[in-house]
């Protein structure tokens, strides 16, 4: 056999693969490149985008044997191009690869482009990158990036000791992201390893009874061992929250949801990825499917888990003044019925990873959120020492919250345990989204009212959330929704309640905001509608309510300082004034014309406790000093694209007092970092930042006794010394690192702190502190209805988020706009139907076409609890953005959409009654 | 046999190097052909290629674009980019609209304009168009070529009247309906990557006093094949286009049965492709009294 040659980045390569494979495989496999990336094997991402005889194309959709003869060049291969270097330059300039997953297909595709066109437009890189999907920045800093490519970039930050934090300096791992270095989870495969294929429920809900499974492994050659529940050596149940663990690592008797896991297939990768799944013995008995809480709810339902009476996993509760009479007595009311289906993460990422057995030890490679979450649930599920096991994360492209919950991992633990080789796993797209936890559809009644002058009068909140298969984060979700369901506003007589129902949908769980995007979507549309009650402008309204220092929270809780909607609020004044001008100009000129557009403009706030609620979550940071001087911070708080191992850098630099490109980072591994708990709940740079910040100071602290030099001293590491200078007496010392004892971890200085932020319990009526510090932030919408086909074209997004302090401006902008990008998914398109929309094809998410221009106001009021004054921001990002959204449609055409997403039918549907209304 | 890469005991994969070795695979038994891939591989869900597979992306004689005396001709490995980059009539600007508009870049440098039409999805971006072109489909075999109407060439969802032996070759628009201007409008739920919610191509030749003297107007994703508005048409041939847009109305569209699914209710489908036909012809009124 001949094989297939071409050209590969210049030179001449042949090929044994068989002619059919997809060109992507061929590559990462055949031939190691695995900048190349594969996110759906469907053409819908762009990740795999290579260039075939000089033309950007899916290489997961050409076959080996189309490609004889031509010319490939694959991310790797670009520097041919001559454009590659100041691309990637200006990628990092300006922070435009997060995660950095779609970074490959985004450069291949820009390269391209500006190979013909070195100074593109807006548009024209919209058209040239508008096959590649991000999930993580939004796309406006893609934009800018590629169109800046051929000016002059300014010179890295690179700053010194005392002003790291406040610069915007690039990601300290952003090098390996935009050269296509960074290895995710499906980059690293040993040799050797073995295939791993999960069997999963095509049913809703179903009982099932595996066959013989020796006599199909008889009849299969390749394939090496099959495992179910009965394999499980330890406990077959995992769960993010240790009480309401429920969900198996394989289903025993009866699958839950469409993707539930009953089985297991290792073997030859060939082998196993040609297997049809038609062939394994198994027989279903399928029930009649509950998806939605009103079904689950019914008396005559079937019960899903035990001690779950009704179905109710569990409620939640927030109520203080009285809420009742508030609302009888108010001058104006109005209700609200909100509902939001389930989304999905939709990281370009697939789960993926291999596990390695090591004597007595298992090794477990991949994407996470949580690797020592991992590393404990792995331990109950194998019966193992917590000690015996090791999670290394990889890289991670995109998590959103999805990563917290354990994945892949367990399957490919126990094989590789069993077997005694390594085993592999890289989940396909539609496995991805029919197996993971999405968030959770909401259904949601709100009755709220104001007094004559627009004060907030009794509030009366009730949400159902559909929690899925599995508890996952439910309870979290249901917890933390009453106690920020009121928004950022002076709320003194309120009840929420929520509650989240197990149906046989995907588990619910953690997508940034946890509940909160929900809720406020019916709160911020409800107050539009009481400014217009009022005849009030909705800025006004607003800021007439914003919460301040020293008043009390629905849960009764007040905080001296770093209160900051009232500044956000403030903020976009200036912006509001001027959009509303341009959007009545606007549409007093439609009108005339007879043009089909209107503008609308809308805006809504946010606010989020930073961390869980009212339950510890401590976080740990380690940081030392060699004998030959280099300065290590042990980070354990998972970067996943959000920035986590920059900014807790330069606040563990600052701290320290040396510049932050001094410092090395270990993160992530189990056996190397001390916890820092999850990339969750927007608490990594608050929390984890704290820790590093106490670690910093603790360490100065240790090295200036050391030195015995006072408080007030300049440090310098340089080469196996340290150099004093105490600025007050202007005495100097200096320490021979080399001569001084290493301790066990290595270091001659060494301090380790853990932070863990004050909050108490929340009582019956849901009253206490739940967190120790919240983020506040407002964002407005310039948005156009076409009236006459219901399409909404987003154009500018003002955003003012109060950040306490921004360790780092370019990353939050990053922040900001990757999670208003997501919520413009949730407000205008997304829709995740078990069964129907399991593919990137038929889930869509905004495209780089869809997102507005950004402006941003960052707000900088400080906080006393948090490090340097900072607060959380990762997920408050997203929740102004749909409802805002909603609003601006609102001005726009007169309907108000309250059942996302809103899609131009609705939007049609909605004008088509109003005029039918105003007809009769 | 010629052409042949590799085999084992369930695959065999051939790439063609010209028409007749393809015609000679398909004639020793069923195979899948393989042209741009876009739909081939999408529909796999992952799992690999296997069984007999032709590819027919290799035959240069059939990514080609050419004219004879009365028809124009559109190889079967002729891709998107392809017509867009071609120098045609402005008759053939609604299917370039279309092919702006499939997918992506990335997408359109593989996709085949005969692999949409032989996919048969009721949402083939390419269907209309070339429908109000008056279309037909080149199919050969070893038994010999016939050529029928796209019209009729696709029966419904996902059906052709390809025979199993059969490919198609070309897509033949004849001269005879390539007067006038062409336009597309598609509808869809985001800006990229997006499948047609609704589409509307139109032909229109206008005579004196800006008189509407031949139109063709075709709907796509409204029915399981697209399909030309002949009553619409005859409604508005011979009347001025200044006022044609107003001579919509729902009843045109009768003769349309779309269906509720992910992308949108019927009831959506309906409603925006007829505001979608007046805004065409509200356009094109609007485009030739510029150039007055
Ligand atoms: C991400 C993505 C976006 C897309 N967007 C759009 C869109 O916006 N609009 C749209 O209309 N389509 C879209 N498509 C679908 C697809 O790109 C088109 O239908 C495409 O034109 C198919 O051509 P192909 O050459 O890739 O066909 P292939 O995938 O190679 O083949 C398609 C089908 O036709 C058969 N076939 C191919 N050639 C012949 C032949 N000569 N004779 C007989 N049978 C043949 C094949 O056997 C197969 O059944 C999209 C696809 C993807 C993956
Ligand atoms: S992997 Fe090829 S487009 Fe997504
Ligand atoms: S940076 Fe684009 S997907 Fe993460």
């Amino acid at each position: 056999m001949a094989g297939i040659s071409f050209l590969l980045n210049g030179k001449s390569v042949t090929s044994m693969a068989r002619p059919t494979t997809r060109v992507s495989d061929v590559l990462r496999g055949d031939f190691g490149l695995k900048g190349t990336k594969v996110g759906c094997n469907a053409g819908d991402c762009g990740a795999c985008t290579i260039l075939l005889d000089d033309e950007p194309v899916c290489s997961c959709l050409v076959a080996l044997g189309q490609i004889d003869g031509q010319s490939v060049t694959s991310v790797e291969g670009l520097h041919q191009s001559g454009v590659i270097e100041r691309l990637q330059q200006s990628f990092l300039a300006h922070g435009a690869a997060q995660c950095g997953i779609c970074t490959p297909g985004m450069l291949v595709s820009a390269a391209h482009l500006l190979a013909s066109t070195p100074q593109p437009n807006r548009a024209e890189v919209e058209d040239a990158l508008g096959g590649v999907l991000c999930r993580c920045t939004g796309y406006s800093k893609i934009i800018d990036a590629v169109m800046q490519a051929h000016s002059h970039l300014p010179q890295p930050m690179k700053p010194g000791a005392g002003n790291n934090v406040g610069s915007s300096i690039q990601h300290l791992d952003g090098v390996a992201k935009v050269q296509a270095g960074l290895a995710y989870g499906a980059d690293k495969v040993p040799a050797n390893a073995l295939l791993l294929r999960v069997i999963r429920s095509p049913h809703h809900y179903a009982d099932f009874e595996i066959g013989d499974k020796s006599a199909f492994l008889a009849a299969h050659p390749g394939i090496v061992a099959v495992f179910d529940a009965t394999d499980v050596p330890g406990r077959n149940c995992f769960g993010v929250i240790p009480l309401f663990a429920d969900q198996p690592v394989f289903a025993e008797t009866t699958a839950l949801y469409r993707g539930d896991a009953v089985a297991a297939i290792v073997g030859e990768a060939d082998v196993i990825n040609r297997f049809d799944e038609a062939q394994f013995p198994i027989n279903w008995q399928p029930h009649e499917t509950i998806l939605t809480p009103q079904a689950a709810l019914h008396p005559d339902a079937r019960q899903m888990h035990k001690g779950r009476d009704g179905n109710i996993l569990v409620k939640g509760f927030v109520a203080r003044g009285d809420a009742d009479a508030a609302l009888a007595r108010a001058a104006h009311r109005v209700t609200i019925h909100s509902s939001t289906p389930f989304i999905e993460h939709a990281y370009i990422e697939p789960e993926a990873g291999y596990a390695v057995r090591e004597g007595d030890r298992l090794m477990i490679y991949g994407c996470t959120q949580a690797a020592q979450m991992d590393r404990d649930s792995l331990a109950e599920i194998m019966a193992m020492d917590v000690d015996a096991i090791r999670v290394m994360p990889s890289a991670v492209g995109g998590g959103f919250g999805s990563k917290l919950d354990i994945s892949f991992q367990p399957f490919v633990a126990l094989a590789a345990w069993r077997l005694n080789r390594p085993v592999a796993i890289c989940y396909t797209r539609g496995e991805s989204m029919r197996s993971s936890t999405k968030r959770h559809p909401s259904d949601i009644r709100l009755e709220v009212g104001c007094d004559a002058d627009g004060r907030i009068s009794g509030f009366v909140f009730d949400g159902v959330f559909n929690t899925g298969a599995y508890a996952s984060w439910g309870p979290t979700v249901a917890n933390r929704v009453p106690v920020h369901a009121s928004g950022p506003y002076v709320t003194p007589d309120y009840r929420a309640s929520s509650v989240a129902v197990h149906t046989n949908a995907p588990p619910a769980g953690a997508f940034r905001g946890f509940g909160v995007p929900q809720s406020a979507v019916a709160q911020e549309c409800a107050y539009d509608l009481l400014a217009e009650k009022l005849d009030m402008d909705r800025l006004a309204f607003r800021r007439m309510n914003a919460l301040q220092n020293n008043m009390p929270t629905v849960t009764g809780q007040s905080f001296a300082t770093g209160v900051g909607i009232a500044e956000c609020l403030a903020a976009l004044q200036a912006e509001w004034n001027a959009a509303n001008a341009r959007a009545d100009k606007f549409n007093k000129d439609a009108k005339n014309s007879g043009s089909m557009l209107r503008k609308g403009i809308g805006i809504a706030s946010c606010w989020y406790g930073c961390g869980n609620t009212s339950l510890p979550n401590p976080s740990t940071m380690r940081m030392g000093v060699t004998a030959d001087g280099a300065c290590v911070l042990h980070q354990g708080a998972m970067d996943i694209g959000q920035g986590a191992n920059t900014v807790i850098s330069q606040i563990a630099a600052d701290a320290l007092g040396v510049p932050v490109h001094s410092l090395s980072l270990i993160d992530g591994d189990t056996d190397l970092t001390p916890d820092c708990g999850k990339t969750s709940a927007s608490r990594q740079t608050f929390v984890s930042g704290k820790a590093a910040l106490l670690a910093g100071r603790a360490l100065r602290e240790v090295i200036l006794r050391h030195g015995n030099v006072s408080d007030d001293a300049s440090l310098m590491i340089d080469a196996a010394e340290i150099r004093l200078v105490d600025n007050v007496t202007g005495g100097t010392a200096n320490i021979d690192l080399s001569s001084l004892p290493v301790n066990a971890h290595g270091y001659v200085f060494m301090a380790e702190e853990t932070y863990d932020p004050p909050t108490t319990p929340l009582d019956e009526n849901g009253q206490g502190a739940p967190y120790a510090v919240y983020g506040y932030g407002a964002q407005m919408i310039e948005l156009t209805v076409d009236i006459g086909l219901g399409q909404v074209r987003l154009e500018k997004m003002t955003t003012a988020h109060d950040v306490g302090r921004a360790i780092n401006p370019l990353l939050v902008e990053g922040q900001i706009e990757g999670g208003a990008a997501q919520g413009i998914g949730l407000a205008l398109m997304e829709d995740y139907l078990p069964g129907r929309t399991e593919n990137l094809h038929d889930y869509l998410i905004p495209t780089i076409g869809d997102v507005p221009r950004f402006e941003h106001i960052i707000v900088e009021v400080t906080d006393a609890e948090g490090p340097y004054g900072a607060k959380g921001l990762g997920e408050h990002v997203l929740i102004p953005t749909a409802p805002a959204i909603v609003n601006a449609i609102r001005q726009a055409t007169g309907v108000l959409i309250t059942h996302l997403p809103a899609t131009a039918d609705k939007i049609r549907a909605a004008l088509h009654q109003q005029a039918q209304e105003l007809k009769s | 046999m010629q052409g042949v890469l590799a085999a084992d005991h369930h695959d065999d994969y051939v790439r063609a190097p010209d028409l007749d070795a393809a015609i000679a695979t398909l004639a020793a038994g069923p195979c899948r052909i393989l042209a741009g891939g876009t739909d081939v591989f999408p529909s796999l869900q992952d799992r690999p290629l296997v069984g007999r597979v032709l590819d027919i992306s290799g035959i240069a004689d059939l990514r080609q674009i050419t004219q004879s005396d009365d028809h124009w001709s559109i190889g079967a490995a002729v891709n998107w980019r392809d017509v867009i980059r071609a120098a045609l009539p402005a008759s053939f600007d609604g299917l370039k609209a279309a092919a702006r508009e499939v997918g992506s870049w990335q997408i359109q440098n593989r996709a085949t304009l005969v692999g949409n039409i032989c996919n048969a999805s009721p949402a083939a971006d390419g269907v209309p168009a070339l429908l109000t072109m008056d279309a037909a489909v080149q199919l050969q075999s070893c038994r010999g070529s016939r050529v029928m109407p796209l019209a009729s060439f696709i029966t419904g969802n996902r059906k052709t009247k390809r025979a199993e032996d059969e490919m198609v070759t070309a897509i033949l628009v004849p001269k005879t309906a390539t007067a006038g201007q062409g336009y597309f409008y598609k509808l869809g739920a985001r800006r990229y990557l997006v499948i047609s919610i609704g589409m509307v191509a139109m032909r229109l030749l206008c005579g004196k006093q800006r008189t509407i003297s031949e139109i063709a107007i075709a709907v796509g994703a409204c029915s399981e094949v697209a399909t030309r508005l002949h009553d619409l048409e005859q409604h508005l041939c011979g009347q001025p286009l200044a006022g044609a847009a107003d001579m919509v109305s729902a009843s045109h569209f009768a003769g349309l049965s779309p269906i509720d699914d992910v992308r949108a209710p019927a009831s959506y489908r309906m409603d925006a492709v007829e505001e979608s036909v007046r805004r065409l012809l509200v356009q094109a009124g609007s485009d030739i009294g510029h150039e007055k």
